[in-house]
């Protein structure tokens, strides 16, 4: 049952992935300007709907890959004590990715703000 | 998914595959292999896009730590193993959701096999993938 959701979770994500990944490349290149440019990046950093795509997408994407990479790891028929260790390392891995990642958007809303003037 | 009814016996070489590995296998294959691509350039990614919070000078160094051509060639790696992966991604979404691949028929000799009713939906998946790597090949590197 447990897997069962987690599968579930990992194909419903790969439809917010599609929507989401579509938004955030039409918000970095139609926005206008060079996307990598400062000048560019500074206009992305003040939206509050890139950060807000960015942070589900985010979230979206490691759990997605990273269900992934456990089922090939676990694949391999681990023992119960290496099965648990893999799902803590993933976990927390993942966990550990997304609060970086979602600290680097909401800190770049004030970084936006501060050089965008 | 456990694999407590069909459990890899194989070890490390259930990973390619087995003996007399078909064609979908190897999509199966190619699958994961662009997916864990994927995911390393997307852990990549967080970190090098994350010096946008702390200002210019770290965007403009982040950025010239991954230019270059080598960088370049990778980029258009990753747009293709995304391309495949995700055209794969919504064939098996197709087949693990019962569409695309005919009816449940009786085993009835000659039989019809399910995989032989798939191919074309596997041939297709190439095609598409083929003709995006391309596309994006043309926009990357002479289009620029």
């Amino acid at each position: 049952m447990r897997e069962r959701s987690l599968w579930t979770l990992s194909i419903a994500s790969t439809g917010v992935i599609v929507v989401l990944l579509g938004v955030h490349m039409t918000l970095m290149h139609l926005m206008g300007g060079e996307p990598l440019e400062w000048g560019s990046v500074v206009q992305r950093m003040r939206s509050v709907l890139f950060a807000t795509t960015y942070v589900l997408l985010l979230g979206a994407a490691l759990y997605h890959g990273l269900y992934g990479f456990r089922n090939i790891l676990l694949e391999l028929n681990p023992g119960a004590t290496l099965r648990r260790a893999t799902n803590a390392v993933l976990l927390a891995g993942g966990l550990g990715l997304f609060v970086f990642g979602t600290w680097a958007a909401v800190a770049s809303l004030g970084t936006g703000a501060t050089f965008g003037g | 998914m456990t694999a407590r009814t069909h459990p890899n016996r194989l070890g490390l070489r259930g990973w390619i595959g087995g003996r007399n590995a078909g064609f979908e296998r190897w999509l199966y294959l190619l699958h994961r292999i662009s997916g864990l691509g994927l995911l390393a350039y997307f852990v990549m990614h967080i970190f090098v896009t994350s010096a946008r919070a702390l200002g210019p000078e770290s965007w403009v160094q982040a950025m010239a730590a991954v230019s270059g051509p080598v960088f370049e060639i990778g980029e258009y790696l990753v747009f293709a193993a995304f391309a495949f992966h995700a055209v794969n991604g919504i064939r098996l979404h197709f087949v693990e959701l019962g569409f695309l691949i005919g009816r449940p028929i009786e085993p009835i000799y000659p039989y019809a096999t399910s995989v032989g009713r798939q191919r074309w939906l596997s041939m297709t998946v190439l095609a598409v993938a083929f003709v995006i790597v391309v596309f994006g090949g043309y926009s990357f590197f002479i289009a620029g």
